[in-house]
């Protein structure tokens, strides 16, 4: 019997573009890269050059400092180019999808122990996509968790399925597999009425508004992390490519993406390959991408990118705005338009309801200020934390005060939503990240 | 607009680093704001944000103002009427004698108030931030009818550099500034502040037989005996009614209750104010008015007063509406907010009640309760860090 949470505090931003159930397969992305920043907390070191050809799961970036983390290609190809920045820092590595397939089936077997499962992870890049807390980066490689968190469902503004139903049992095998990697738990966390049941892991249902879908807000419901304490999370999809991989032997790169947004014309699910390019999963449904913003991911925590840009991890989203820097608003601390939303209802809008669906653009809608109403914050953050303190703690730099105030159990996602309703327009997901890194430095 | 902005956006160059203006930039910037909302989009973070900021919260706090200021500048020209015996009821004629007579106060404390943010916005290079909008209507509001508007300027003066500006501007100061102006002027100025003759404009005109232009709290705290009847300023006596209402003198923004409560659903139905601190204090103001009517004492006649004619009389109502709840300067925490508001309710009314010296106790118990603002958060959010090192160690 599962158990039952309700998450209270939280918000549905009511966005305009919630996708269909169709499903579509992207058949038009000719080129895939991978963002080696998605995945913080390793120093990334490419393996291949450019004109290398590379099957599917061959590695094309590993750890520098221990070597055995990696990242891997998501298709057969050629790889086209190592996009560089500053001082040498990777961008990305893309690769041009070539027409063979060979995939290769390289069954794993049931039998192998912990450290053989571990080391398989690493060199798959199914690691990588796992996350740990604190800090909120790829789990280091000789990390120990206490317990295994696996989110079954999204909340985000406008997010779909994670997985389908015939995903179930590769899941469950994936999960018995995580099993075996802790003397802990593996928590799965589904949506309540969502129906999945398992033996190798504790199912707990969660029912409430978003974030109740963020891992961080599972954790803190079921067992919050403590000093000294390491979890892992990761989503569905990737529980049931590990399940795949080691079932089966397949490298499964496949993803879900919503294709979602108030300029989508026709939003729903786009069926492709992690790190394909956004033109492709796009392809047909956005008329003109000029004054849009595109994102990879949610609005929320995704990243923007450019018509020309690749999928980022988590692989699972796409979202289409309008950038609305063309837009002058004469006083429009005045304003009475009907179409602008607040959750502080001293905007008209709030007289028709705030759960039918707006129109959001990019704009900041005002200036940067100091924090000065309360509690704001609070509503939309189901943790018994009080994120302004901690905030400002983070600000100050002042270790010890994060440590007591819970920056361990956080995630910058986890700061989003605030973020989203702050009067005061501060960059709070900016900060906490920052002050994770800072943190993780001081400490090692 | 198209026009005013393209306008606008030629002379914009000036303002700006290397620009010859470049000395003026936060006030260029300060003005070019408030007409149009910059379209700066998000570069990091969420990519969609909540459309309320600054400038909007506190315009809705200026609109939940209204009712207060309309009202108070009729009761100015009532109260005068009756005090010289004009018989004239008529609507506009005492509007219009009110908002002339406090005109001169609401513009010295806008001029002198936004002069010392926009020239120290300019030092610092900073945005000019829109704080003191609220205040510089609030400030004469809770002042008496006759100040003069050199006391008030410089009163604002020193709240908003000492109180404000030296903490770091808005957002960063720990008392209330419009308060901290209130109590300048008060401990300053106090023939001016206090006394049967200030809270009604008389205008150079007698009054009638009499008069007496006490407010009903100044009234109770110099009468004698526990029969004092609280009366208007032409000698009969006050219902509560009339003090629900506000038809007496005070300060002339915060007479009326009726008003004060319809800018308070205002602020709570758009969140902007603390439910929690306005509930925790009328509470605490109710609690600590019925322990003091138990206990009613001849040396202290405003203890006869009923609880709810406490609560509707003086500025107790506006000072937990627009003062308490405050954001900057009240508590910060949930549980913080319900201690801080009833221990403001409930001192206020025990000054008031006990020290016949301060007519009202509201001003000085929501500074009091500034002060002790950050340790009651402190408190609170110590209970949180407790609870988790609890839970670290019963873990192990």
């Amino acid at each position: 019997m599962a158990g039952k949470i309700r998450i209270k505090k939280g918000l549905d931003i009511p966005l305009k573009g919630k996708p269909s159930d169709k499903i579509t397969v992207d058949t038009s992305s000719k080129l895939y890269a991978i963002y080696p920043d998605d995945f913080p907390g390793v120093i990334w070191k490419a393996q291949v050059k450019a004109g290398d050809v590379v099957s599917s799961g061959d590695i094309i970036l590993s750890d520098k400092i221990s070597g055995k983390i990696c990242l891997v290609a998501p298709v057969d190809g050629e790889v086209i180019e190592i996009n560089r920045g500053e001082r040498r820092h990777i961008n990305y590595i893309s690769i041009a999808r070539s027409e063979k397939n060979n995939e290769k089936a390289s069954a794993a077997s049931n039998r192998i122990d912990s450290e053989e499962i571990r080391a398989t992870l690493q060199r798959s890049g199914l690691w990588a996509m796992m996350r740990q807390r604190p800090y909120d980066i790829v789990p280091e490689a000789e990390s120990v968790a206490r317990d295994i968190f696996v989110t079954a469902f999204d909340t985000s503004p406008l997010a779909g399925e994670i997985i389908t139903e015939k995903d179930k049992e590769w899941l469950e095998k994936g999960l018995e597999t995580l099993s075996r990697l802790t003397s802990g738990k593996v928590y799965l966390n589904i949506r309540a009425g969502q129906g999945i049941e398992s033996k190798a892991a504790t199912v707990t249902e969660f029912e409430g508004p978003h974030p109740a879908g963020n891992v961080g807000v599972q954790i803190a419901a079921i067992k919050p992390v403590n000093k000294g304490e390491t979890v892992w999370t990761l989503d569905a999809r990737t529980a049931v490519r590990i399940g795949k991989f080691f079932g089966a032997g397949v490298s499964d790169y496949t993803t879900l993406v919503a294709v979602t947004g108030p300029e989508v014309s026709d939003p729903h699910l786009v069926s492709t390959i992690v790190g394909a390019s956004i033109e492709g999963i796009l392809n047909g449904l956005l008329q003109d991408p000029k004054g849009k913003r595109i994102i990879s991911g949610n609005v929320l925590t995704g990243e923007k990118v450019g018509i020309n840009g690749y999928l980022h991890y988590p692989y699972r989203q796409v979202t289409v705005i309008e950038e609305g820097d063309e837009a002058d608003e004469f006083m429009g601390w005045a304003s009475l338009n009907p179409g602008k939303y607040s959750v502080k209802r001293n905007f008209p809008a709030f007289l028709r309801g705030l759960s039918k669906p707006f129109d959001f653009d990019a704009r900041i809608k005002g200036g940067k200020r100091a924090m000065i109403l309360s509690e704001e914050y609070d509503k939309v953050f189901p943790f018994d934390i009080y994120p302004e303190y901690l905030l400002k703690a983070i600000m100050a730099n002042d270790i010890d005060r994060m440590e007591k105030l819970g920056i361990y159990e956080v995630a910058p996602e986890d700061f989003a939503l605030p973020e989203f309703v702050d009067t005061s327009k501060q960059e709070l997901q900016k900060i906490v990240r920052e002050g994770l890194d800072n943190l993780r430095k001081e400490l090692s | 607009m198209k026009g005013l902005k393209k306008r606008i956006d030629k002379v914009k160059p000036h303002f700006e680093k290397e620009g010859k203006l470049s000395k003026f930039h936060s006030v260029f910037d300060g003005f070019y704001t408030f007409l149009f909302t910059p379209n700066e989009t998000s570069r990091s973070g969420v990519h969609i944000h909540d459309s309320n900021d600054s400038k909007r919260t506190m315009i809705t706090v200026v609109i939940a103002l209204l009712p207060c200021v309309l009202f108070g500048m009729w009761n100015i020209g009532l109260q005068h009427n009756m005090a010289i015996g004009d018989p004239d009821r008529a609507f506009f004629r005492m509007f219009f004698y009110g908002f002339f007579a406090v005109l001169p106060q609401i513009l010295t404390a806008y001029i002198v108030g936004l002069g010392i943010e926009f020239i120290v916005a300019q030092l610092r290079g900073h945005e000019i931030q829109e704080g003191f909008l609220v205040s510089g209507i609030l400030i004469p509001m809770i002042c008496p009818v006759d100040t003069p508007c050199w006391m008030l300027a410089v009163s604002v003066a020193f709240a908003v550099i000492f109180a404000k500006e030296v903490f770091g501007g808005t957002g960063y100061n720990f008392l209330n500034i419009a308060l901290v102006t209130r109590a300048f002027l008060f401990f300053a100025y106090p023939s001016k502040m206090s006394g049967d003759n200030v809270f009604v404009s008389l205008g150079h005109q007698t009054a009638v037989d009499g008069y007496s232009g006490a407010t009903p709290l100044g009234q109770l705290a110099s009468a004698i005996g526990g029969d004092a009847q609280v009366l208007n300023v032409v000698g009969d006596p006050l219902s509560f009614t009339d003090m629900f209402f506000g038809f007496y003198p005070g300060s002339w923004g915060e007479t009326s209750t009726f008003c004060i409560l319809l800018g308070l659903g205002i602020l709570l139905v758009t969140g902007i104010a603390s439910w929690r601190i306005i509930l925790s204090a009328v509470f605490g103001g109710f609690f600590m008015g019925v322990v003091a009517h138990h206990f009613a004492n001849e040396l202290y006649p405003v203890t006869y007063l009923l609880p709810w004619e406490q609560l509707s009389l003086g500025g107790f109502a506006f000072a937990v509406t627009f003062m308490a709840t405050d954001p900057v300067t009240a508590c910060r925490t949930a549980a913080g907010k319900c201690i801080y508001g009833f221990l403001i309710g409930a001192i206020a009314i025990l000054i008031r009640c006990y020290n016949t010296g301060y007519p009202e106790g509201a001003m000085l118990a929501v500074l009091l309760m500034n002060c002790f603002a950050p340790l009651i958060d402190y408190i609170v959010v110590n209970g949180n860090i407790n609870r988790r090192l609890k839970r670290a160690v019963s873990n192990e």
